[in-house]
């Protein structure tokens, strides 16, 4: 890709769009501490200048005047190199995990507005510069993958929302103050105010997927052809968390045993969760594992795996950086070792046990059986010995008030849950391929 | 103009049609809510927080409109789609560039993308505000089943289109069938379910074939998943919803701390 070859007027006209938009949320921002605070006004000044600034950048998209040649406002190629060379699904999974810690950690912190609206201010600016990159909007800029981008900011903006509240309302408890919910909560009329806020908000969806529907042409590619096969070859975007995990998982555990297991789980919830606390309003510290275990499960694990999907993942399923070119040439090195191989053939240092030739059906599995005892045993005992040694350990409380049964469905859930974490690591970390491996009956672990 | 106002709302039509007069005063506000078939899904009177927005995200309500809005698009839609092989792709492509309205593919599509993120939203901030709780526990498994009944709507309605993103998503998603356990043909234990040394579950009976209606994606899968996308799974979430929304009063309406 020659200098600035690949932005053309349209593009940078386009750009031009999301300043206006950064321009307007700032003025927006400024006006906003200038009411609420008069004494804020240096504040209020810097803001100021900053969305003057980004009105100069607006304009200079939207006239025209900045033209491909004489074109700086690009994401600078440090940072881009920067962001493609630790693009690896280790990383991302890493990043993705550190990040939902530091934000229940420094929640006290991060519900701040001004922080919170510095960080919004920071992911919208590196969407506009990261536009500038013809492969980053190669794939952010597909019709499908819009409301993937949108859909990132929204679940952003009600975790913020929620944790704002919560935090609230913890700080309300310690104080032996009301809760927020219980404040000014006096019985109101349906007729009006509810139903003139739903009228509202009917007109205010339409308005919008109108809009939406006016600006962004729904995708239609070539007619279907059953010879040529796209690559790579998506599921639909909510299911890519699904795919993602083909990535660790055969298709009977990430097609059919995970995502029953999710679904059951989460019916499961309500006659799992045995405290009574936190009950019709927002709160964090009286369910702390509850929270902590739905978001870990919601955020990193599947709208992060969804974005992995969606965005990172190239053809071949291997993994691209967000401004790196789709080669389908790409070449990853898969050399992943099963735990059988890992027994035999280096731990003991002998032969995989295989059935002589011809040897009838009982032998066969007779061998199989041997050759796969460790992982078959250790499948069991992940989920038959470790519920008890939780039970006896960190989850002791809950096991003397769930009993025996609910304790054994909440622990199997949960080792299900965590069992993807721990296949990704076992994978990065010893190159492992299948814990169970038996191609033979189609049944890998 | 008020004169009309009260005359058209003073005249036997308008009287037979809502019973009684317009809910300006407080007796009729009340009365509106009890008589009106729409509005008797509300209750009369409601906590103040319960409707904050920044308590319900509204996700829920948002929800339920985005499925009213994919049904009237959806409807208008099938008068012009036909689901065969020879006319699906041809269709969709005429709604793009010649049929007047033809803007109702792009609402039903982002509407539905739109819908996915909603109900997934709904589920989060009912988890967060701990909802499910008794006496609402059997209420967030009707909204499982619904969250998952929206993804399967999305996913059937995503091959109609007959392009190369339909049906290669399709055949991506639907070859996990392939290997379900004992019913598909490269699942674990399949092969112990067999009569006399023959097969029950081959490519051509086990649940990826029941799905597709063949061995691939092809015309019989879109026959079923047009039936499946605008028959049978909205029939089942009208039903569901209607239950949904049934259990939320019987439960106490909107939570509320105690």
């Amino acid at each position: 890709m020659g200098h600035n070859s690949d932005l053309t007027p349209p593009v940078i006209f386009g750009l031009g769009w999301l300043y206006l938009l950064l321009t307007v949320m700032n003025v927006w921002w400024t006006a906003r501490i200038m009411r609420t605070d008069p004494h804020r006004d240096k504040e209020a000044a810097g803001w100021g200048m900053y969305a003057g600034l980004l009105l100069m950048a607006t304009l200079a998209h939207l006239t025209g005047s900045s033209t491909p040649e004489h074109f700086h406002l690009r994401m600078p190629q440090i940072i881009q190199q920067a962001i493609d060379w630790c693009a690896d699904p280790k990383i991302y999974f890493a990043g993705t995990t550190a990040l939902f810690i530091a934000v229940v950690w420094l929640r006290k912190w991060f519900i701040q507005e001004t922080v919170a609206w510095v960080l919004l201010n920071l992911s919208v600016l590196f969407l506009t510069l990261s536009m500038t990159d013809y492969d980053f909007r190669q794939i952010v800029g597909k019709p499908d993958n819009v409301p993937i981008v949108s859909m990132l900011f929204i679940v952003g903006f009600f975790t913020w929302l929620y944790f704002k509240r919560a935090v609230d309302n913890d700080e309300r408890r310690a104080a032996g103050r009301p809760l927020f919910e219980q404040e000014k909560n006096e019985k109101i009329l349906v007729w009006p105010d509810l139903v003139y806020t739903e009228l509202i908000c009917m007109v205010v969806c339409t308005v919008v997927l109108v809009v939406w529907a006016l600006l962004l042409p729904a995708p239609l590619e070539e007619p279907a052809s059953a010879v040529q096969t796209p690559n790579p070859s998506k599921a639909p975007w909510y299911f890519l968390g699904l795919q993602e995990m083909l990535v660790y998982f055969d298709p009977w555990m990430a097609g059919v045993v995970l995502p029953s297991m999710i679904l059951v789980g989460l019916m499961a919830i309500p006659y799992i969760d045995f405290n009574k606390l936190g009950n019709g309003y927002y709160t964090f510290n009286e369910r702390k594992f509850a929270i902590l275990t739905f978001m870990f499960g919601f955020l990193p694990l599947w709208i992060g795996m969804i974005i992995l999907g969606t965005f990172l993942r190239g053809p071949n399923w291997n993994f691209f950086g967000i401004y790196e070119p789709w080669d389908s040439h790409k070449l990853e090195v898969l050399n992943n070792v099963n735990l059988s191989e890992y027994f035999w053939l280096i731990w003991c240092g002998s032969k995989m046990p295989t059935a002589p030739a011809g040897s009838d059906q009982l032998t066969q599995t007779g061998y199989i059986l041997t050759r796969e005892w460790l992982g078959l045993v250790a499948c069991f005992a992940y989920l038959a010995i470790t519920p008890m040694i939780l039970a006896a350990t960190v989850f002791k409380k809950f096991f003397i008030k769930m009993g025996f049964i609910r304790f054994m469905v909440f622990s199997n859930l949960l080792l299900f849950m965590a069992s993807l974490p721990i296949k990704m690591l076992l994978r990065w970390m010893f190159r492992l391929k299948y814990i169970v491996g038996i191609p033979e009956w189609f049944f890998n672990i | 103009m008020a004169s009309v106002g009260d005359y058209i709302r003073g005249s036997q039509i308008w009287k037979s049609i809502f019973r009684h007069p317009a809910p300006v005063d407080r007796r009729n506000r009340i009365v509106v809510m009890l008589t009106n078939f729409f509005l008797h899904l509300h209750p009369v009177s409601i906590k103040q927080q319960g409707i904050a927005l920044s308590y319900t995200w509204c996700m829920g309500g948002i929800t339920f409109f985005l499925f009213l809005a994919e049904t009237v698009t959806g409807v208008l839609l099938m008068f012009y789609y036909r689901p065969t092989l020879e006319h699906a792709f041809n269709d969709i492509l005429a709604l793009r560039d010649v049929t007047t309205l033809g803007i109702m593919r792009e609402m039903h599509r982002w509407g539905a993308h739109a819908m996915v993120i909603t109900v997934w939203l709904h589920m989060y901030r009912v988890f967060l505000t701990g909802s499910y709780k008794p006496p609402r526990e059997f209420n967030w498994v009707v909204g499982v089943l619904l969250l998952v009944l929206t993804l399967l709507l999305s996913f059937t309605g995503y091959l109609l289109p007959w392009d190369q993103l339909a049906i290669w998503a399709i055949t991506v998603g639907s070859n996990m069938a392939r290997a379900t356990p004992f019913l598909g043909h490269e699942g674990p234990g399949f092969q112990l379910l067999n009569i006399g040394g023959f097969d029950l579950i081959t490519n051509g009976s086990d649940a990826r074939f029941i799905l597709l209606g063949g061995r691939f994606v092809g015309e019989m899968t879109l026959n079923r998943f047009y039936i499946l996308h605008c028959v049978a799974i909205p029939l089942v979430v009208a039903i569901l919803i209607a239950i949904h929304f049934w259990r939320i009063r019987k439960d106490g309406g909107i939570s509320q701390p105690l």
